[in-house]
């Protein structure tokens, strides 16, 4: 595959990236409204390949919406999304998704293993069913985020924690070269969360860009080596080292406090 | 069996299996009351059909039944999304306004032809072998079954072709989406099937048996099992005995045939939501008594850990006051202690042993660790960690 390789613009607002980085994902002047009520307003953002990067900002500030976005879920008012310089909708192929896991319901009737083949669905296309490939890829996953055992387990039967490592495994079946996850740590043990940043690490490492809606301060720093901050708009974006301070905080969770005071 | 009796049967149960098809899609997206509306909102597409083509048998009243089956979803959709009223309240609002147009219409324009809503709204089993469908002069068998035959081979090639398409967008409506299995066609796609089944099967067996075989025999389904297929294969199982056996109560006590297939789908989800394994009135009791018994049982290891020495603490009798708990729990815990080899009695005071030690330690442990490994071993010996 050609990866069309584009420069940040001047727009960017974060830390100069490297020249001959590939832009992995960039977004350009997105504004999202539901009912007409913008939840994201004008949003410039590169994501350099390769990074491993936490979204932050306090409750509605868009979070969501701006991977939903991203991954065509939600249609935006205006702004373009490109992922290595195309629509998303010509490069699905390169891209995981990793949802809520309160956006489904457990109690379907399916099992673990099945759930993680549903990352196989997207190269199979429409019709075509999956086969010892796909079952096969499956169980590898299972086995990277050491659910193994549980493959034949109806998820409601799962813990909260290994809802979400089946989720996890779903998307390391699809191979994909860039991963988005939204809120992968709510409602996970301490163990979950290890192992989960362990397998996101991982990715990184194997060079693959990681994008994950967070809600922990503190483990932004441990966890992750960009950062952007959002609050209806960007306020932030780059190395974790140079831009997780006081002022960006402020900035992005500061008026939000002063108004749930209010309230 | 006469003839007329295997094409009465037969016709209810392809009915049965055309509706449990689409059903158990339904109830999974907790959209149960859909069919209700639609079975109702197709009135209009029936009439405008029937101004059309003058003929109360055209297939093309099927379509337009189905254009406003699909019609209804769009509209209950719609006024949802204004965000001002909840779905089952929109719902509430479209059906009697469509199902109303419907009841004007025949009333302005078709009082002098019989189509009244009796023989819209109110089909009758009994009646189908009568209306047959002929070939010049060759009898090729009753009119329903061909349409109900047509609509079950389109649903089930419907069904197989775009199963994982189906059950992706049922269970992650945002994967789907991600994955480019556009979440909005298979939602209509199956609300048309929904729809033109719910048309076909009415003619044939009237509107209550029409959303009883959408619903309940899923509903059943669902108590029962953890994999998709299998509750399918389920709910066309229920349904087709609901159709056999409610034809022959219907015949024993000569009453209503729809009525009786109707009472059986009721009876059997009833006796399932009684005793269904898992899920069950009975199983569920069992297990919540089972877990305060083990409750108990580790709250009585654990004061006999701690009071290791002292001997007054640990006698039978002293029991009773000392965890505070009435005779009989008291007694029901000692028995399963001691069917398990946890406890010895001695002169009436009670010691634990190895075993018992090594429980206590593990099921303390793993309250306090909660570690997903130690779950799974405990799970499968105690009611307790099963949730």
């Amino acid at each position: 595959m050609t990866i069309e390789i584009q420069n940040p613009t001047s727009k960017s607002t974060g830390a100069p990236i490297q020249k001959d980085t590939p832009i992995a994902v960039r977004i350009d002047d997105l504004t999202v409204a539901y009912n007409y009520k913008p939840v994201l307003w004008d949003i410039d953002l590169s994501i350099p390949e390769g990074v491993l990067m936490a979204i932050v900002g306090p409750n509605g500030a868009g979070k969501s919406t701006l991977i939903k976005s991203i991954l065509d879920i939600i249609e935006p008012i205006a702004g373009s999304v490109k992922i290595y310089g195309k629509p998303y909708s010509k490069q699905r192929a390169l891209v995981a998704y990793v949802p809520q896991k309160g956006s489904v319901d457990w109690d379907f009737p399916t099992t673990a293993l099945d759930v993680v083949l549903m990352g196989t669905y997207g190269s199979l296309g429409w019709i075509k069913r999956p086969g010892k490939k796909e079952k096969k890829a499956a169980l590898e996953a299972l086995e990277k985020v050491g659910m193994l055992p549980f493959k034949n387990r109806q998820i409601s039967q799962l813990s909260g924690g290994q809802q979400q490592r089946i989720f996890l495994a779903r998307a390391l079946v699809q191979n994909a070269a860039i991963y988005f996850m939204d809120e992968p740590f709510q409602g996970v043990d301490a163990t979950t969360e290890k192992a989960i940043i362990n397998i996101l690490k991982t990715l990184r490492k194997a060079g693959k860009t990681v994008i994950v809606v967070h809600h922990d301060l503190q483990t932004v720093p441990e966890y992750f080596d960009w950062v952007t901050f959002l609050n209806v708009k960007k306020i932030a974006t780059g190395p974790v080292k140079d831009i997780f301070n006081d002022d960006n905080l402020t900035k992005t969770y500061g008026i939000n406090y002063k108004v749930s005071i209010q309230q | 069996m006469n003839s007329a009796q295997i094409e009465i049967q037969l016709i209810a149960s392809l009915v049965a299996i055309a509706c449990a098809i689409p059903g158990t899609f339904l109830v999974l997206r907790k959209m149960a009351l859909i069919t209700d509306a639609i079975s109702h909102s197709i009135l209009p597409g029936i009439v405008i059909g029937f101004f059309i083509t003058q003929d109360l048998s055209s297939p093309l009243l099927i379509i337009f039944a189905a254009i406003s089956g699909v019609l209804t979803v769009v509209l209950v959709e719609f006024i949802q999304k204004t965000g001002l009223v909840k779905e089952d309240t929109a719902i509430g609002l479209v059906f009697p306004a469509l199902f109303s147009i419907g009841v004007i219409l025949i009333g302005q324009n078709a009082n002098d032809i019989h189509l009244d809503i009796d023989v819209v709204l109110l089909g009758e089993l009994a009646f189908a072998p009568f209306d047959r469908l002929l070939w010049g002069t060759t009898d090729l068998g009753p009119k329903s079954l061909w349409i109900i035959g047509s609509i079950l081979i389109i649903t089930l090639t419907l069904l197989l072709t775009f199963y994982k398409e189906l059950k992706l967008s049922t269970f992650d409506i945002g994967l789907s989406a991600a994955l480019g299995f556009s979440p909005a066609v298979m939602h209509y796609g199956l609300m048309t099937v929904a729809s033109i089944t719910t048309v076909g099967a009415f003619d044939a067996v009237g509107a209550i048996l029409v959303i009883a075989l959408m619903i309940t025999p899923s509903a059943s389904a669902y108590l029962l099992t953890k994999d998709l297929k299998k509750m399918l294969v389920l709910s066309i199982i229920f349904g087709v005995a609901s159709a056999i056996i409610g034809y022959w109560i219907a015949h024993g006590l000569d009453t209503s045939i729809s009525g009786s297939m109707t009472s059986v789908l009721g009876v059997i989800f009833f006796i399932i939501y009684l005793f269904a394994p898992e899920k069950g009135y009975f199983s569920v009791r069992y297990r919540r008594k089972q877990q305060r018994l083990e409750v108990s049982l580790l709250t009585f290891l654990v004061h006999l850990q701690n009071h290791e020495d002292d001997e007054t603490e640990r006698h039978v009798q002293h029991l009773n006051e000392h965890i505070n708990w009435q005779q009989v729990r008291s007694k029901s815990v000692l028995e399963l202690a001691l069917k398990n080899n946890m406890i010895v009695i001695h002169n009436d005071s009670i010691t634990l042993t190895k075993k018992g030690k090594s429980f206590t330690k593990k099921a303390i442990d793993y309250i306090v660790t909660d570690k997903d490994a130690k779950i799974e071993a405990m799970k499968d010996r105690f009611f307790l960690f099963r949730g």
